[in-house]
């Protein structure tokens, strides 16, 4: 039970305006949720089969080959010993082979070449319909279908309409995966008293019944009109997940000639030049910051409760009070992931502060140094660390905060580009976006790792 | 007046939850200039309270420590301090490391290298100027942290377990070491240890500290550190005074760990 509808006294509800949940509300929620488990719950094991089967080949044909040597290969203990554990790099690389797999797939891509989910039909086929009028004589007309691609704009035979009876021969184009409406009145019910269809390519159909002609299926409207649903395969719309090929031709052209006048790079410099900014500023006066609060009792205290306070508020929380205050310049963008890495690069000096072995500071004292100089020469190396672990993680936020922000208002940057593509449902354009604002993300992380290790080479062997 | 005096110091914390620990109870001691004192007891009698009281880390509840006539207060660098493990510098070489008090001082450059020579030298760490301290073993590290010590050159070494981490034979040697920087240099060392035959190999003078509220139980005067000095220390822990003296000091410490025991139990 997650909400309790029981009245509440009046006198609370003076302060609280709180409308409990109906319960078909929190049915729906519950309903939705679960399906979503199931939907994951299936996903996830369709990706585990695969990854089974990789590993049944990995078994068979590779493992056996190259006989792995050093220390690790010779310990018994392994499950358990997380330090035994490395990652295959041959189940990597499959796993992401399948997510490529699952993608082409899904989306009819040509890369897969034979293997192929059933396509939507296109081109011509056609029907034929029985109708019957008040007397109860019937009559046969065909409907030609003409099913083409979302790009294509093909004209129309008019359909050679000799028909001799009162249902009428009629041609219609409907774009794949999409429904067209053929009604009753076209085909002659406007002149034919009580016409009615009964019949379609022979089958007997009624209304609110559906048939199925080979290449799709009509349904009869209660009105007596035909819904024609040609057979819309199990692939994908571009609209929804364009394939990869089609995704990759899009990069090069989005490359060549950028979106809306702004270069792909371009946008991606942009965001990552606010970044760089707002990140230094937060390092310029966090690290400081938070070298104060391990040192002094009084800046500990007077910056504690503001810390603690914006350290848990997320910075997307932050953004419409930003725009309100800067409007959607580069002033309030730089101002969000300042105060992004603000309370993160303090808290992370502040620990490195607290991190200092005592003994360390007492033979620093010990050996003459200065207040100044144990914190030059002793406090701030040994923080290096800390701070670091800080700084990586700071650029993330930073990253994510500065792709949400420009979502919300910007002119250039990645995070602008995608939104602005998804206006015009130019999903190529968004995923290539995606794609990019994740690769540029690890490789900041990688770039941190590395700087990290030739910086810091002592850390972790204190 | 010359020398180290502690008069009258005593100790008491506070504890948390409104009761108190006197660590320190009227302690008085005075070492003179050049003398290797090692202080023996059982865990928590207050040797590490009292040493950095000494080092002007801790300022004492009651009592007054002199140096040469001046009172201790605060840290400086004329009172070294040579700690477990940890104290050393990650981020800077050896060199650095050793050169660090001279550094904070303004030392030219050429007098502190010539000086890092030297102890490297007088340490037998010749070979590894340039390395990283976390390339070192912990024995190594012990002779970094002896020499940066020494590079200051302090009037009073004060060492807290500086050989505890080590292993046995490391720990011989190093004990040999500090006995030879004792006789070359002359510096008055005040040295903690856990072990008694550390404590009857290194101490001119072995101070016994009981427990609870930590005091001096008693006061040895011993030859085993004169005799040491460039000497094998196997064949000075053959004499005969040497055995009787530890047994006699291992019965002492066992019974007061023993009454501990009994009083933790009652
Ligand atoms: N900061 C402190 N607050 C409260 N009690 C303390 C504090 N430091 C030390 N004590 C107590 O004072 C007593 C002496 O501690 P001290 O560390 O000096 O012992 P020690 O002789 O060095 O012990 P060990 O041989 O285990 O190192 C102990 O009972 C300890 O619990
Ligand atoms: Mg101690």
């Amino acid at each position: 039970m997650i909400f309790s509808i029981t009245p509440r006294p009046a006198s609370l509800s003076e302060f609280f305006w709180f409308n409990a949940p109906d319960g078909g509300e929190v049915a729906s929620l519950l309903s939705t949720t679960l399906w979503m488990v199931l939907g994951i719950f299936v996903i996830f094991t369709i990706y585990m089969v695969f990854s089974a089967f990789s590993w049944a080949i990995h078994k068979l044909f590779i493992d056996g080959r190259n006989k792995a040597n050093g220390y690790t290969s010779l310990k018994t203990v392994t499950f358990g010993d997380e330090s035994a554990v490395e990652a295959n790099r041959f189940a990597s690389v499959a796993s992401v082979v399948a997510i490529f797999f699952f993608w082409g797939l899904a989306t009819g891509s040509s890369l897969l070449g034979p293997i192929q989910l059933p396509a939507p039909f296109l081109g011509k086929t056609s029907f034929e319909y029985t109708a019957i009028n008040s007397y109860g004589e019937t009559d046969k007309g065909t409907v030609n279908l003409l099913v083409h691609t979302f790009d294509d704009k093909p004209v129309l035979e008019k359909a050679n309409n000799i028909a001799t009876g009162f249902a009428r021969d009629s041609a219609i184009k409907v774009r794949e995966r999409r429904t067209a409406l053929l009604s009753a009145k076209k085909i002659g019910a406007k002149e034919t008293d009580g016409f009615k269809i009964i019949e379609i390519n022979g089958i007997a159909i009624e209304p609110n019944q559906i048939v199925n002609f080979g290449n799709g299926e009509v349904l009869l409207t209660a009105k007596g009109s035909m819904q024609i649903r040609p057979y819309d395969g199990m692939t994908m719309e571009a609209l929804y997940l364009p394939a990869p090929e089609d995704v990759w031709k899009s990069f090069l052209r989005l490359n060549k000639e950028g979106y809306t006048n702004v270069g792909l790079w371009e946008n991606v410099f942009w965001s990552l030049i606010r970044v760089v900014l707002g990140f230094t500023l937060g390092c310029l006066f966090g690290i400081p910051l938070g070298f104060a609060m391990g040192l002094s009792n009084w800046f500990r205290g007077w910056f504690d409760p503001i810390v603690e306070f914006m350290r848990p508020v997320p910075p997307l929380a932050l953004i419409p009070l930003i725009i309100i205050w800067f409007g959607i310049g580069e002033q309030g963008k730089i101002s969000l992931l300042f105060l992004a890495a603000l309370w993160i690069m303090t808290i992370a000096a502040r620990a490195g502060v607290s991190g200092v072995n005592i003994s360390k500071v007492h033979a620093a004292y010990s050996l003459g140094a200065s207040k100044r100089q144990l914190l030059m020469k002793v406090i701030l190396p040994n923080s290096l660390p800390e701070i670091f672990t800080g700084a990586r993680v700071a650029m993330g936020v930073c990253w994510g905060t500065v792709v949400a922000a420009e979502l919300v208002a910007a002119e250039k940057g990645a995070g602008k580009m995608i939104i602005a593509a998804s206006k015009f449902q130019l999903t190529d354009i968004v995923i290539i976006g995606i794609i990019i604002i994740g690769i540029i993300g690890f490789a900041i992380e990688v770039l941190m790792r590395k700087a990290e290790n030739r910086l810091i080479p002592w850390k972790g062997r204190g | 007046m010359s020398g180290l005096n502690i008069n009258d110091v005593s100790m008491t914390f506070e504890l948390p939850n409104g009761g108190s620990v006197e660590a320190l109870k009227n302690i008085n001691l005075s070492v003179q200039k050049g003398e290797l004192v090692s202080v023996l007891g059982p865990s928590g009698c207050g040797k590490t309270t009292l040493l950095n009281i000494l080092a002007g880390f801790l300022a004492p509840t009651d009592g007054i420590i002199e140096l040469n006539g001046e009172i201790v207060k605060k840290p400086s660098s004329e009172r070294g301090m040579v700690f477990q493990q940890g104290a050393l510098f990650e981020w800077m070489n050896v060199s650095k490391n050793i050169g660090f008090g001279p550094k904070m001082k303004g030392t030219p450059q050429v007098e502190i290298d010539a000086k890092v020579a030297e102890l490297l030298d007088i340490v037998g760490l010749q070979d590894f100027a340039d390395k990283m301290i976390y390339e070192m073993s912990g024995g190594m590290q012990q002779r970094v942290a002896l020499a940066r010590c020494l590079a200051n050159d302090p009037d009073v070494i004060l060492m807290d377990e500086p050989l505890g981490a080590l292993d046995a034979l490391t720990r011989e040697k190093m004990q040999s070491l500090v006995l030879d920087i004792w006789k070359k240099t002359g510096k008055t060392i005040i040295l903690i240890t856990h072990s008694v035959e550390e404590a009857l190999l290194l101490g001119e003078r072995l101070i016994v500290m009981a427990p609870r509220p930590g005091r001096i139980h008693k006061e040895y005067k011993l030859p085993f550190a004169e005799l040491g000095v460039g000497a094998d220390l196997r064949e000075v822990k053959r004499h005969k005074k040497f055995g009787t003296t530890r047994d006699e000091i291992l019965n002492m410490i066992w019974n007061m760990e023993e009454e501990i025991m009994g009083r933790a139990e009652s």
